[in-house]
């Protein structure tokens, strides 16, 4: 296809993959060390001592959880540090003075993020097989969530290197905000063992939608705390509000153009 | 009626600080035209490029290149253009080539196509040998050219360039000069932005002068410079200048040293004149140079900073494109 458009996504596209090839050190194989422990702690020695979780055995019912935790971080680590460094590199202004729409720049990022959210998903889903079976019952219910998980929060990763003014400042959000929502969006446990007024607060936590949606692809439907549809639509939401949200800040050049 | 290459219509810009940089710009330039937009620091040259190159939002006003409206049909309007920045800005971290067929997608060119043009415009910027390092071992003049290279990927109708020969060795200069006629000639239409001021009175026929975000002087070089009522020159004297300098009419004669005139005449005085009566006072001119160039004396009457623009003079003095 030689349609202007879709030359110039592809371009930010391969440009995003060939950057977390070129530094694979810090792209893949980190959250790959990390699941691996996570699996051998929790999964093996502490999760043997604690028997079934939902229904299922302890490994089984953090595989999904794990998937989803570093499809999630690394989706948002991939473009919140991609975009701020051409920021601050000053290199966005290469996108920025060409004819492309903002909405193909948007996509060529949000397409990068996905990419590595989908390799760093792959690595791990690798790792667990080493330690328990891994079925799927509903491959198209594990694709598409993972599609949308790793969307939401490329566009939130993006979101954050716009307001971003220093490297600190995409540090913030990872640690303070999207780290305890992933351990609080039932990866380790299912929402059933909270107490009725933590049940309810998860309910705000969009990354125990995720994490449910996943489960329930990897698992099956018994393996879930709520309604594959009803994650559907929170995730879709997400996909919507902060899509448009990048849209709106590209439009209106907030921390980019003067 | 032939649309001009570049149309600004009291262009106003107020940044969010509330510094106005642009007080109501107004500016045609022709196609074909080699272009020189002048002005001190801060007089809104920047300003003016970045509005035009869509970094900068206009407070208010209009900018259209080639007939095309920039806020109207943006794309359009950028596809037509090429911009080299005053400050370096492509990713260090990728190769030349990366770097420049990157670009080119960016704009829609096909891969094969802009992996062609990247060998074309590496050759021709004397980079080619480098394509395959790491942008960020290159040394200053070599990103410079880098990126005009970049600039010309997208083979721009209109080339802007802000300063970009800030920095760079007089040979890689007078390389930049000959590529940049070559683009001209070609048929682009260049503006240049410099505080090199032989380098636009040699290479550009037109230009105009802002000073604190308004237009304040444009037209034909060679118009505005004869517009100059006044040159001055330095020569040096053979032996020891005698005690009494002679008095000519309408002339500013003064001594730095022992061995130099300086002295101020009108343009009309004719320089027999001048030379008649330094013989007869029994002063014998060694040599003889321009006090300064004949651009950077209009640019420092029309611009009360102008003088903090310039760079020293004794540099570049004898400078011309090769």
């Amino acid at each position: 296809m030689s349609n202007p458009n879709f030359i110039a996504f592809k371009t930010i596209a391969r440009r995003e993959v060939s950057r977390i090839l070129r530094i694979w050190g810090q792209t893949l194989v980190p959250p790959a060390i990390t699941m691996t422990l996570y699996f051998l702690i929790f999964g093996k020695l502490i999760g043997s001592r604690i028997g079934d979780m939902g229904g299922f055995d302890y490994m089984d019912f953090i595989v999904p959880g794990l998937v989803m935790m570093s499809v999630i971080q690394n989706a948002y680590g991939n473009i919140s540090s991609s975009f701020f460094g051409a920021k601050f590199g000053r290199h966005v202004e290469e996108l920025l003075v060409s004819p492309m729409p903002n909405h193909v720049i948007l996509a060529g990022y949000v397409a990068g993020g996905v990419l590595r959210g989908l390799m760093v998903g792959l690595l791990v889903l690798v790792v667990a097989m080493f330690f328990t079976h891994v079925r799927v019952p509903h491959p198209f219910v594990m694709i598409s969530t993972i599609l949308l998980g790793a969307t939401i929060f490329s566009l939130a990763g993006f979101v954050n290197a716009v307001y971003a003014k220093k490297f600190d400042d995409i540090a913030i959000v990872p640690t303070f905000i999207l780290t305890p929502l992933t351990y609080l969006g039932g990866v380790f446990y299912s929402v059933r063992v909270l107490p009725e007024w933590a049940q309810i607060a998860t309910q705000a936590n969009p990354i125990f939608y995720m994490v449910n949606a996943f489960r329930y692809g990897l698992l099956g439907e018994n393996a879930t705390d709520v309604s594959i549809w009803v994650s559907y639509a929170v995730m879709l939401f997400f996909v919507l509000a902060l899509g448009a949200l990048g849209m709106f800040l590209l439009k209106r050049g907030i921390g980019l153009r003067s | 009626m032939t649309q001009p290459a570049l149309h600004v219509e009291s262009l106003h810009k107020t940044y969010d600080n509330g510094v106005t940089a642009l007080k109501g710009v107004s500016l045609d330039v022709m196609p074909g035209d080699f272009f020189a937009l002048l002005g001190p620091n801060g007089a809104g040259k920047s300003t003016l490029i970045g509005v035009v190159s869509s970094l900068v939002n206009p407070s208010s006003g209009s900018v259209s290149v080639f007939g095309v409206d920039l806020i109207a049909n943006r794309s359009e309007a950028m596809r037509m253009i090429g911009l080299v920045p005053q400050e370096i800005n492509f990713n260090m971290f990728e190769k030349p080539i990366d770097v420049l067929t990157n670009y080119a997608g960016f704009y829609g060119v096909p891969r094969a196509e802009a992996l062609l043009r990247a060998e074309k415009q590496l050759k021709a910027a004397q980079l080619w040998e480098k394509a395959h390092m790491m942008s960020r071992t290159l040394s200053g003049g070599m990103k410079r050219r880098l990126m005009i290279a970049r600039a010309m990927m997208t083979e721009p109708k209109l080339l802007i360039l802000d300063e970009p020969t800030a920095g760079v060795d007089i040979e890689i200069r007078r390389g930049m000069w000959k590529t940049l006629q070559e683009v001209n000639a070609a048929g682009t239409t260049v503006i240049l932005t410099t505080h090199y001021l032989e380098e636009a009175e040699s290479l550009c026929r037109n230009l105009a002068i802002i000073d604190k975000g308004l237009i304040i002087e444009r037209g034909p070089m060679k118009a505005l410079l004869a517009k100059l009522d006044v040159e001055g020159f330095v020569l040096d004297i053979d032996g020891e200048l005698p005690s009494q300098l002679p008095t000519i009419a309408k002339v500013e004669i003064s001594t730095p040293d022992s061995h130099t005139l300086i002295i101020e005449k009108p343009r009309d005085l004719p320089l027999n004149d001048l030379f008649d009566a330094l013989a007869s006072a029994g002063i014998k001119v060694r040599s003889m140079r321009n006090q300064t160039n004949r651009l950077e004396e209009l640019f420092v009457r029309l611009t009360a900073t102008g003088r903090d623009a310039l760079v020293p003079r004794a540099q570049d003095a004898q400078e011309r494109p090769a």
